[in-house]
């Protein structure tokens, strides 16, 4: 379309796939999508839950046979049955959940599976050794080749998946959501990694959420949507409203339920913005929350801060800063080594979640499926399974009085499930979401504590999401949530508290006279604003 | 308008329908299960031959597969959990030699039944401590508790046969109310209750919530080690139950008594398509599976076949039962 197009031209694209179709059940997961890369260029694949990256990576890694369509490498056609297909063909797709085995060296991992080997028998370990070395060596590695994979850190296991396609002499490496996992510095080793590899001239597809990193990185960017490609955009066209809008098929507009919960400390906000000095509000209530000097030992230092009724704090900073570990001290889910926690000025003694939960503290954890779920159960039971007791007789639970709870909770937070009784592994990720929160609605919570309420959740019900989280503030819950998305901490929260490596660092909007910008919560989250404890 | 409109919300409510159909018939296959495979077996016995089918052959079979169904009932419960207990034939073989010798003590004899369950309940809290307290993995400590108990047994026993003719609670194991022994009621009592506890109260619920997820039962503030607790202490229970009925049968005991019981407790629970990593399961499959290992010891043994043979279709069929329930379940969703 543009200039950069004619500059990308004579060279010849190394994949090239077109009108990949593919169905399951008789519903489309990818209609007639087209892709093109070239080499030597970061190319980023963006769109929403169930757009269908994955699907079309999949295909390209030999994990799904395309119904229709074809794929060429180099203007070559080829066909893609099986993932040792793919290999030959120089693709490499390494995958959110790294494939390493922990329980073997760095070597024996690099070459899983294509041991080097005499007379088909007998492994060459030395040889494997040398040349894992290089490998390492070629990507900057501070690890060795006999480290145990065990030992090491996310970021140095993905590495192992990077040596190995350089080892496969992959000339297409995709990588699904990279950076989900690592820490600030590890994203920075991550991204020069990555540049070092475009250099060689390795296409590298690069699937995320996170509009900051495409930004950073990409060269273009590919959007799909409901299964269908949307558009390519040059670097020089890149800016999140276009992106957004390819992908959500409209205008964010009004997109997050903005705050009008008012708490009385909020309200003084826009006076702040205009003198420059912080006004005190008029009356503050007493807070519901107070958290006194809590901490771990070790990834939580002592943290102090209240939370009011009705209001929704954002708790924000970098993945590893301890925002989830700081919620699992407060509800007890992990022990605090000091601190002390008051609810409505009382002190609560937490020694584990059972405690906080009848103090009224919820917690809705980060991974739905690992620590929230009970995926065999029905969508009932897990609704109800923090107040199976009610009404119960002896132990015995009233059945009446469980069904209309579910059933209401269904119906308030638009639930979407063919009965109660289904089970919760076959609803969406919008709705097991919702189940978790219907679950800690049920015990009327006075405190709610949100880890990354929308992680992993398509685009629709994330606003309803919002708008549930919006009307429980308007009831006066005192909400704390964690968000790995600015955005979403921008237009959700009525302050923002940040944490930096352990420590509470900061605070934005609310009364201290800063606006809740997403440049002032990153300038605490990375250290750019250094603030003294005292 | 309308109209379409009415039709849409139609529409939806027939797929709903069609989901609720689905999920009922998915929840028929899961309590079903195994019934087609008793069934055959049954069937097959009955043409094979002309005893088999007779009401005091079944209710036989029931009888000797009664000890089994106690034993297997608490092995649900602590499979349920996505744990494993191999002491169950150990304690049977402790308690049941208890039993006999306190039933011996002269002026103590009433207490014989009640030590017997006591010691049972006690040896399954022991596991269960070890294993929610501790945090040790279930498969070891039972392992233990397995060989330790044995050399117990034979060590209260002093390594003979303890006889008591004049055993006092000798009903349980040989006298009928009406047509039915009493073993079998035992066993189908301890059915209902184990359904009762597992479908109709908090604490069952919480059993399946903590085979299902027990890092989300800790995060819903379910005490674990207590469910945990629990579920150990049950299994002792009812082995010490096993013990019980095992002695007033024989009107004696041996250290050697309920060796191999917990293989078929735990074959019963898995033919019966209780999930073994926990979370998933019927008390009924349970009683299912108990009473198809009983059909075949018992029909292959009025065919006259071999003991040898005996143990080598026993095995077949737990293997393809549950190859069949695998590839049932894969197909079907």
């Amino acid at each position: 379309m543009t200039t950069s197009n004619v500059v990308s031209a004579p060279t010849q694209p190394v994949l090239q796939m077109r009108g990949i179709s593919k169905s399951f059940h008789g519903v489309y997961a990818l209609r007639d999508v087209s892709l093109t890369v070239f080499p030597g260029e970061i190319h980023a694949l963006m769109g929403e839950n169930g757009a269908g990256k994955s699907t079309l990576m999949k295909i390209l890694a030999g994990a799904y046979t395309a119904d229709t369509g074809e794929v060429q490498i180099n203007g070559e056609m080829v066909r893609i049955a099986d993932p040792n297909d793919a290999r030959k063909a120089g693709i490499t797709l390494i995958y959110q959940e790294l494939n390493v085995a922990p329980n073997l060296t760095v070597t024996e991992n690099i070459f899983m599976g294509h041991e080097r080997t005499k007379a088909a028998t007998f492994l060459q370990r030395d040889q494997m050794r040398q040349e894992a070395a290089a490998l390492l060596k070629s990507l900057g590695a501070g690890f060795g080749e006999d480290a145990l994979v065990s030992t090491l850190s996310i970021a140095e296991q993905q590495q192992i998946e990077i040596a190995r396609a350089l080892k496969d002499k992959s000339r297409i490496l995709v990588m699904d959501e990279p950076t989900a996992a690592l820490s600030d510095r590890e994203t920075e080793q991550l991204f020069r990694l990555i540049g070092q590899l475009r250099d060689d001239g390795i296409a590298i597809i690069y699937i995320s959420h996170r509009m900051a990193e495409v930004y950073r990185l990409a060269d273009r960017v590919s959007v799909l949507r409901d299964g269908e490609y949307v558009g390519t955009l040059e670097k020089s066209e890149i800016s999140s409203e276009r992106l957004v809008q390819m992908m959500v098929g409209r205008a964010l507009g009004d997109f997050y339920e903005h705050k009008s919960h008012s708490s009385s400390r909020t309200s003084a906000d826009s006076l702040v913005d205009s003198s420059g000095e912080a006004i005190a509000p008029s009356s503050p209530s007493a807070p519901v929350l107070e958290v006194k000097g809590l901490a771990d030992g070790r990834k939580v230092q002592p943290a102090s801060f209240e939370l009011y009724a009705g209001e929704i704090v954002g708790l924000a900073g970098l993945v590893g800063a301890g925002r989830t570990e700081l919620a699992r001290l407060i509800f007890g889910a992990d022990p605090a080594t000091a601190g002390e926690v008051f609810l409505n000025g009382k002190k609560l003694h937490i020694s584990s979640p059972k405690d906080a939960i009848a103090n009224g503290i919820a917690y809705v954890p980060e991974d739905r499926k690992d620590q929230g779920l009970f995926l065999e159960m029905t969508s009932r039971q897990n609704i109800t399974m923090n107040v199976l007791g009610k009404r119960s007789t002896a132990g015995v639970m009233n059945f009446g009085v469980l069904k209309q709870i579910a059933a209401d909770a269904i119906n308030n937070l638009g639930i979407r499930v063919a009965s109660p009784a289904t089970r919760a592994i076959d609803l969406s990720g919008g709705n097991q979401q919702k189940l978790l929160v219907a679950r800690w609605l049920a015990i009327n919570p006075k405190v709610l504590l949100l880890d990354e309420p929308t992680r992993g959740v398509d685009i629709g019900a994330k606003s309803e999401i919002y708008r549930i989280i919006s009307d429980l503030a308007a009831q006066g819950v005192a909400i704390l949530m964690i968000s790995s998305e600015l955005p979403e901490i921008v237009g959700m929260s009525d302050r923002v508290l940040v944490m930096r490596e352990g420590h509470l660092v900061g605070e934005v909007g609310g009364t201290t006279g800063t606006k809740i910008t997403q440049e002032n919560i990153m300038a605490y989250a990375t250290g750019a604003k250094e603030v003294s404890q005292s | 308008m309308s109209q379409t409109q009415l039709r849409g919300s139609e529409e939806a409510r027939r797929s709903d329908r069609r989901t609720r159909k689905r999920q009922s018939l998915r929840t028929l296959f899961q309590l079903a299960g195994i019934l087609p495979i008793l069934l055959i077996i049954c069937i097959l016995f009955s043409v094979l031959t002309p005893n088999f089918l007779s009401t005091g052959n079944l209710i036989n079979v029931v009888r000797q597969a009664s000890i089994n169904i106690v034993l297997a009932a608490g092995m649900t419960f602590v499979i349920l959990t996505g744990g494993i207990d191999l002491s169950v034939g150990s304690i049977l073989g402790v308690t049941a030699v208890v039993s006999v010798l306190v039933s011996l003590i002269p002026g103590l004899g009433a207490l014989a039944v009640p030590a017997a369950l006591l010691a049972g309940l006690g040896l399954g809290l022991v596991n269960g401590a070890l294993i929610a307290y501790l945090d040790l993995p279930p498969f070891i400590v039972t392992l233990g508790s397995y060989t330790g108990l044995r050399g117990l047994a034979y060590l209260i026993a002093n390594g003979t046969t303890v006889i008591n003719r004049e055993i006092n609670f000798a009903w349980i194991g040989n006298y009928y109310l009406g047509p039915i022994p009493w073993l079998v009621i035992i066993a189908l009592a301890t059915i209902i209750a184990s359904w009762f506890i597992l479908r109709r109260t908090v604490l069952g619920t919480h059993i399946y919530a903590v085979g299902g997820n027990s890092r989300a039962a800790r995060l819903t503030g379910i005490k674990v080690s207590w469910v945990l607790l629990f579920v150990y202490g049950v299994s002792g229970l009812l082995s010490g139950l096993g013990g019980v009925m095992s002695a007033s049968r024989l009107y004696s005991a041996t250290g050697m008594l309920g060796q191999g019981y917990e293989l078929d407790a735990i074959a019963a629970v898995i033919l019966g398509g209780t999930s073994f990593t926990g979370g998933i399961g019927t008390i009924w499959g349970t009683l299912l599976g108990a009473l198809i290992i009983a059909l075949l010891n018992n029909g292959l043994t009025l065919l006259n076949v071999s003991f040898f043979w005996q143990l080598v279709v026993k095995g077949l069929v737990i293997i393809i039962a549950v190859t069949i329930d695998r590839l049932r379940t894969r197909y079907q969703t």
